[in-house]
């Protein structure tokens, strides 16, 4: 039994907690059969493929928000960036270290369209145990991590559309993920005035 | 070849791959809230994060037999205790301590005072009847039933609703005996 002094501090607001340092650990079982039961009851909320990634998506961009608040609090000195490159190298390294253990295979420029950038990744935590059956085709759990994604930039004042792709490989069994980032115009042309 | 001996729970969590608790934490968060926007009462979430718990439980337990090398539990009391001291630490990284046991032996309380589930979370005044660990009683319940256990689990305490710790009643109601599907001479 707990002592009458030993009892743990009682905090009335989550705001009074000291911050977590972030070392703490879960095993990947544990992440990889709650993410699962999230696709799975949200498949059971929708009749098309569009709408299950929107869920997704949606379910992603929460956490993402959170994460930026979080790892500005605890890494960054209360100081969020406010450059383009900035931002995505945040994003490539310190969001990814933390949530996947690993900064992400590579960062691009789109070649195309000056407003595009991708991330990419050989192989996505959220798509290692996941099979797509043939039925829905193009269909990516990337989604979550561009929920991810988006709700980090969304909210540092980089508003953005983000799509996960899968992209075949070479020599590869499975294809790699890619996240792809388009800016909206306000952002290009902020970015324009500042260089 | 003699059976091989379990495993403590520290050395099985070593072993496995690991992630990062708060990505967890925050997933586990999204799912909560896409519960309360799309089903509105807090009983029916309640009742979805059980099931969906439920779910994980009937998968997860071959996991823990395989990675653990426990054998069968001679009691009710050595099943818990084995949930507590190795399947809360191989997947959850956190320990749990068992006490409270009736006379019978077929009760107790499981107490987490760590809880990675809930890091960051406040329940405001609208959510107040919700179980927000309630997909963690789902698991024990899914678990137990694979092997050959019926149980019910309330929760007794919870730290988001004030109390200094998290408690799990454990209740075995029925013990089912083994049935094989075909006779050995088929």
């Amino acid at each position: 039994m707990i002592g009458v002094g030993a009892k743990p501090k009682q905090y009335s607001n989550v705001l009074d907690k000291p911050l977590s340092r972030g070392r703490q650990e879960v095993s990947l079982s544990a992440f990889a059969f709650l993410f699962s039961e999230m696709v799975q009851y949200n498949q059971t909320q929708v009749d098309n493929i569009a709408e299950l990634e929107r869920r997704l998506e949606a379910a992603g961009y929460a956490v993402g928000a959170r994460v930026l608040e979080l790892l500005c609090h605890r890494d960054k000195g209360n100081r969020r960036e406010t450059r383009l490159l900035g931002i995505l190298s945040f994003v490539h390294s310190t969001v990814w270290k933390v949530l996947f253990g690993k900064v992400a295979d590579s960062l691009e420029k789109g070649t195309e369209h000056e407003d595009e950038y991708m991330i990419s990744e050989k192989e996505l935590l959220v798509n290692r145990f996941i099979s797509i059956p043939k039925d829905m085709g193009s269909f990516n759990c990337g989604a979550f991590v561009a929920g991810i994604v988006k709700g980090v930039l969304d909210n540092a004042g980089f508003p953005a559309v983000v799509t996960a792709h899968f992209v075949p490989m070479e020599g590869q069994q499975r294809p790699r993920t890619t996240i792809l980032i388009k800016f909206a115009e306000e952002v290009l042309r902020r970015e324009a005035r500042f260089s | 070849m003699a059976p091989l001996a379990p495993r403590s729970g520290d050395a099985v969590f070593a072993n496995v791959e690991r992630v990062n608790a708060e990505l967890f934490t925050l997933t586990y968060g999204a799912i909560v809230r896409q519960l309360l926007t799309d089903l509105e009462e807090v009983e029916e979430v309640n009742k979805q994060l059980d099931q969906m718990g439920y779910n994980i439980g009937i998968r997860l337990i071959d996991e823990f037999l395989a990675k653990s090398n426990v054998s069968r539990c001679v009691d009710f009391k050595e099943t818990c205790d084995v949930i507590a001291k190795v399947g809360f630490k191989m997947f959850l990284g956190v320990t749990a301590t068992v006490s409270n046991w009736d006379a019978e032996g077929t009760s107790c309380s499981i107490i987490l005072e760590d809880n990675p589930l809930v890091d960051f979370v406040e329940l405001p005044d609208t959510c107040q009847g919700l179980n927000y660990c309630n997909i963690l009683s789902g698991v024990i319940r899914g678990a137990l039933e694979m092997v050959s256990m019926k149980t019910e689990i309330t929760w007794v305490r919870d730290m988001l609703h004030g109390d200094d710790a998290y408690e799990l009643r454990l209740k075995l109601l029925k013990q089912v005996p083994e049935e094989y599907p075909y006779k050995d001479d088929e």
